[in-house]
């Protein structure tokens, strides 16, 4: 018992001050970001790995997600004799909650756990002990880009995710029920306003900063974690943390967003 | 070894005390380093090598105790300043640390384009001359992965010196080299001391090496240093532990064969 409440502890001290360090890197970047030099082509690099190469995966998810929603709500639209808010629903859904989530959980699975894993095998190597010795700021070299390149790539994805799921629902109910095409995209029109669309971006703008925060402090302060999760072990164990932590934070907070706004 | 006037001394440690949580690393170490020679700390593995040399490049903040670099002293100072002498050095890491995503030429620049505002030619130009020192031309355009762990090494020793640093670091230099490789990197130390005049601090624990290189020996063991002098005094040293690491003695003879097996066992 008495062991227990020890392990619940040393977990609990543990968590708090990887929750302090990864506020404490957001910080360094920010700070480093501030001073010059300023380079573009890190930023222009890490947003063709984390955005252009989960443009497929993006693209793919969210024709089949909007075909679902669309195939379920018409089933639902009909039996009340409404079908002619489909593109109303799919739209609302889309745009407000699934765009932004199932985007950023994508990105989650696609770049956040090899840019953890990266920094982890970094770390291990000496890598980033070696950027220090050259007095370069890992924060600024290997961090921030990142860090931006999360923040503008997410919501440009949130934006193709919305656009091709919509595209996904109009395909079921023009193309399959033969629902009018002017109803579709009339529902849709009317019942999106400019506050959802906001909404959706400030969720993707906030999911992208929070992804690439977890994913980069995750893998950099590897070697602060448990003892001995050192190696390919501890490369593999903390990317799996990184996960699972930031699909959690991605889910939390759309929940505290949607009760807040 | 210590020398009375400071200004002599590259690298100045007093009283050095690294914990890590309850275990002591380092205890009470204090060493001087003077201009212009090679240091090699020498011990057995676990005898707190690693973390010395990590305290004196400011990777490890140490519980108490001064690490004085050209001056600074680093275990205080804070970042700015840590950097201010981290350019005036080079390191070249036991595994090479060399960035996976660059080729050889790139991580040789890259403390060049970081904190000078040389031209591209001049770059290339700077490139190729501390490349062609460590005899790696070829490689200019290879990636880290296509490098044998000899080419590995001095690739991490051409970005070492890029920077024509005053302080150069080296840990475990031919740890994993065939002997005529390790023997190369061995001239290349010597001859990187005279040519450039620069300060060198080898941790290693090979005892081939450690002969050929030193001007200065400091042996450590158990976190704290046993001995300093020149290559003579230390082979003269009395110090049985330190005729033990000379004479690679083994820890403990097993004589009775079977009375070990059976306390391993448990008697079973």
């Amino acid at each position: 018992m008495l062991k227990a409440l020890e392990n619940l502890g040393t977990t609990i001290i543990a968590s708090l001050e990887m929750t302090g360090r990864t506020f404490n890197l957001l910080l360094v970047v920010v700070w480093e970001l501030l001073h010059p030099p300023y380079r573009f082509y890190p930023i222009v690099r890490q947003m063709y790995f984390i955005g252009a190469r989960s443009l497929t995966l993006i693209i793919v998810s969210g024709v089949t997600i909007g075909m679902v929603l669309g195939l379920q709500f018409y089933n639902i639209l009909e039996r009340f004799g409404s079908v002619d808010l489909l593109g109303a629903g799919v739209a609302l859904s889309v745009i407000r909650e699934l765009g932004p989530v199932m985007t950023s959980l994508m990105v989650v699975g696609r770049a956040g756990s090899s840019i953890t894993a990266e920094l982890g095998i970094m770390r291990i190597t000496e890598q980033v002990d070696a950027l220090e010795c050259m007095a370069i700021s890992p924060g600024k070299f290997l961090i921030a880009p990142k860090l931006l390149a999360g923040l503008l790539s997410v919501p440009l994805l949130t934006m193709v995710f919305d656009f091709v799921a919509l595209f996904g629902g109009y395909f079921v109910g023009v193309y399959m029920f033969g629902l009018a095409e002017g109803s579709y995209m009339n529902g849709m029109i009317d019942s999106i306003e400019w506050v959802d669309v906001r909404l959706g971006l400030v969720k993707s703008l906030i999911f992208g900063l929070l992804i690439t925060l977890i994913c980069c402090a995750r893998g950099f302060y590897m070697h602060l974690g448990k003892a001995g999760s050192q190696g390919a072990e501890g490369v593999s164990s903390v990317t799996t943390d990184a996960v699972v932590l930031s699909s959690i934070a991605v889910l939390f907070s759309d929940f505290l967003i949607g009760a807040l706004v | 070894m210590s020398t009375d006037n400071p200004q002599q001394n590259a690298i100045s440690i007093r009283n050095l005390v690294v914990d890590y949580g309850p275990r002591r690393i380092l205890s009470d170490v204090s060493l001087d380093i003077p201009m212009g020679q090679i240091m090699v700390i020498m011990g057995q593995s676990g005898a707190g090598k690693t973390t010395l040399l990590r305290c004196m490049l400011g990777l490890k903040k140490p519980t108490s105790g001064t690490v004085h670099m050209l001056g600074t002293d680093i275990a205080s100072a804070p970042v700015r300043e840590i950097n201010k002498v981290r350019k005036q050095m080079g390191v070249a890491f036991q595994g090479g640390a060399l960035f996976s995503s660059m080729s050889v030429a790139e991580n040789i620049q890259l403390a060049l384009r970081e904190h000078t505002n040389l031209d591209e030619k001049t770059i290339e130009i700077m490139t190729r001359i501390k490349l062609d020192m460590v005899n790696m031309l070829p490689a200019e355009h290879l990636m880290p992965a296509e490098l044998s762990g000899g080419m590995t090494k001095r690739a991490a020793l051409a970005r070492a010196i890029i920077m024509d640093p005053k302080l150069l670091f080296f840990d475990e230099p031919s740890a994993g080299l065939d002997p005529s490789t390790a023997a190369e990197l061995d001239q290349l130390i010597i001859t990187l001391k005279n040519t450039m005049r620069m300060t060198i601090v080898v941790v290693t624990h090979e005892l081939d090496s450690i002969f050929k290189i030193a001007d200065h020996i400091a042996v450590m063991s158990n976190g704290r240093i046993l001995e300093t002098g020149t290559p003579q005094q230390i082979t003269a040293s009395p110090s049985s532990e330190i005729q033990g690491m000379l004479n690679r003695k083994p820890r403990e003879t097993i004589v009775d064969t079977d009375a070990h097996l059976r306390r391993l066992t448990g008697g079973l």
